[in-house]
């Protein structure tokens, strides 16, 4: 198999809005995939399109040549995710939402995994504090933890390492790089932080106005044009997109 | 189905439960209470009876068979209003969890702690006021097998009004019982009721307990084939509410409002 996820010709609209035009990716074993735009790109209803909790217009998704809508809960047991906006639930303590995921996520030795994962984040000091209290940090790494807990092929993180200072951040970004270096497992990475993407990711894609204007390495990206840093690129898309030529 | 997914509903609420307070008294505190208040005033009404008749079987076994289904249909409910209130709706929709799982899990939950109410209430009753289910005779099985089931199906249906409507709207959810209980004829006979109230009555299952319960310990003849008509309406209900939590959750995942529960906005 080449591909973990391929996305085709994926489409939704709100109303007459339209969220996401008829993009067309794909995430390939042991690559970080940037998914970088402008907020209101569609790149939150794509993450949710590939969770199974939105509804395509039209388009398909195979994640590991699994058909969302035909294999969901066999599809969706290969990811995992993690994103700001949905932090584990705070009246739990960090163990007991690992032991209970890690239960819906078919994990055969549940308490060897939530050990390891607990471990693999240095939670062992918030194991039995609800989640409720934890610091942004704190509930960063706790979803990573919970994300880590099925060793996902597929690992889609909406900004992760939003809320984090500079060296958490790094520490996290370390985690992810390794996962991804021991496993076969690809990642789909949104972010605003152009140092993080240009850092971590093997591969951007631009969305704007749901649609994909840009795509490649994000280190030679931003010469071929004609700007200096991947920031410019973007700040030249978010303002400029019709510049790109896809409009 | 996987029985390790609807494992994990029914230990998430285990443990929402055993950590707090909040959640464990009013399991059984408000039942304990009613049954107290009721024992007490079918004592009182007791008196004002010629010698023989006796308002606790009546009264006090209604109003106890009415609570577990009260405790039934909030066991549901509250399952579920635990991922409404922790805005736990992608991190649990957006796994292999199957929903036909998340409702079962949601039911064994409710199975489970309605059991400490009814365990509470059944103490109160049979040890301060005498009540002897044995009264009711075999037939208190079916009783309490209809109210389970019909519980069952409006707590189905509240959880996915509020899937549907978002989450202020579980103030819609709390008074059903209530909606529900002058038709079903708790304390009075159905024949009490106008016209109109006993058509309605008939459609709804726990109609025909309470009418056998009084039949019975009236002394009158019960036929238990219309208790099997309650029964079957019970399961009728508990499919279609099934159907209609299957249905609204479609149509949450096309108009993404699962994704923006509370936005309350129905698209």
């Amino acid at each position: 198999m080449t591909e973990i996820l391929s996305v085709k010709s994926l489409s939704k609209s709100y109303g007459k809005t339209v969220a996401v035009d008829g993009i067309s990716f794909n995430v390939r074993p042991n690559e970080i995939v940037g998914l970088l735009g402008p907020n209101g790109a569609g790149k939150t209803t794509t993450i949710s399109m590939l969770l199974g909790v939105l509804k395509p217009d039209a388009g398909s998704i195979y994640i590991e040549g699994m058909d969302l809508r035909g294999s969901r809960s066999c599809a969706i047991s290969r990811t995992n995710f993690t994103a700001v906006y949905t932090p584990l639930p705070g009246n739990m303590t960090l163990e007991e939402n690992l032991r209970i995921f890690a239960r819906i996520w078919g994990v055969k030795d549940v308490p060897g995994r939530v050990d390891k994962v607990i471990e693999e984040f240095d939670l062992a000091g918030f194991r039995n504090k609800k989640c409720g209290l934890f610091s942004s940090g704190e509930q960063t790494r706790a979803g990573l933890a919970k994300a880590m807990l099925n060793e996902p092929n597929l690992l889609l993180l909406d900004e992760p390492t939003a809320s984090l200072d500079p060296s958490t951040a790094e520490e996290i970004r370390g985690k992810i790089r390794k996962f991804v270096s021991r496993s076969s497992g690809g990642v789909l990475w949104t972010s605003h932080n152009m140092y993080e993407v240009e850092a971590v990711c093997d591969r951007v894609l631009f969305l704007s106005r749901g649609k994909i204007l840009l795509e490649g390495d994000p280190k030679t990206l931003p010469a071929e044009h004609g700007k200096k840093t991947l920031e410019e690129l973007f700040i030249k898309i978010a303002r400029e997109p019709l510049t790109v030529g896809v409009f | 189905m996987s029985v390790s997914r609807i494992f994990a509903i029914v230990l998430r609420q285990f443990y929402i439960v055993r950590g707090s307070f909040a959640r464990l008294f009013p399991l059984f505190a408000w039942a304990g209470i009613d049954m107290i208040l009721w024992g007490f005033l079918t004592r009182y009404l007791n008196n004002f009876v010629s010698s023989g008749f006796n308002f606790v079987p009546m009264l006090l076994g209604a109003v106890l068979l009415w609570d577990f289904f009260i405790r039934i249909m909030q066991g549901v409910t509250m399952a579920f209003f635990e991922d409404v209130w922790s805005n736990n709706f992608i991190n649990v929709f957006a796994s292999p969890l199957l929903i036909s799982e998340y409702v079962l899990g949601l039911v064994i939950s409710s199975i489970a702690t309605s059991m400490i109410g009814l365990t509470v209430m059944l103490f109160i009753v049979v040890f301060f006021f005498k009540l002897s289910l044995l009264i009711y005779g075999i037939m208190a099985v079916p009783f309490i097998l209809v109210l389970f089931l019909f519980g069952i199906s409006i707590g189905v249906f509240g959880s996915a009004l509020v899937l549907h409507l978002g989450p202020a709207s579980e103030w819609f959810i709390w008074p059903i019982p209530a909606l529900i209980s002058p038709f079903v004829g708790v304390l009075y006979p159905i024949s009490t009721l106008p016209h109109w109230m006993q058509l309605v009555a008939r459609f709804l299952p726990p109609s025909y307990v309470f009418e056998g319960l009084r039949a019975i310990v009236l002394g009158k003849e019960f036929s238990g084939i219309t208790l099997v008509w309650g029964g079957c309406l019970a399961v009728l209900y508990i499919f279609l509410a099934y159907m209609f939590f299957v249905k609204i959750y479609k149509h949450s995942l096309h108009t993404g409002l699962l994704v923006r529960h509370s936005a309350e906005t129905l698209n």
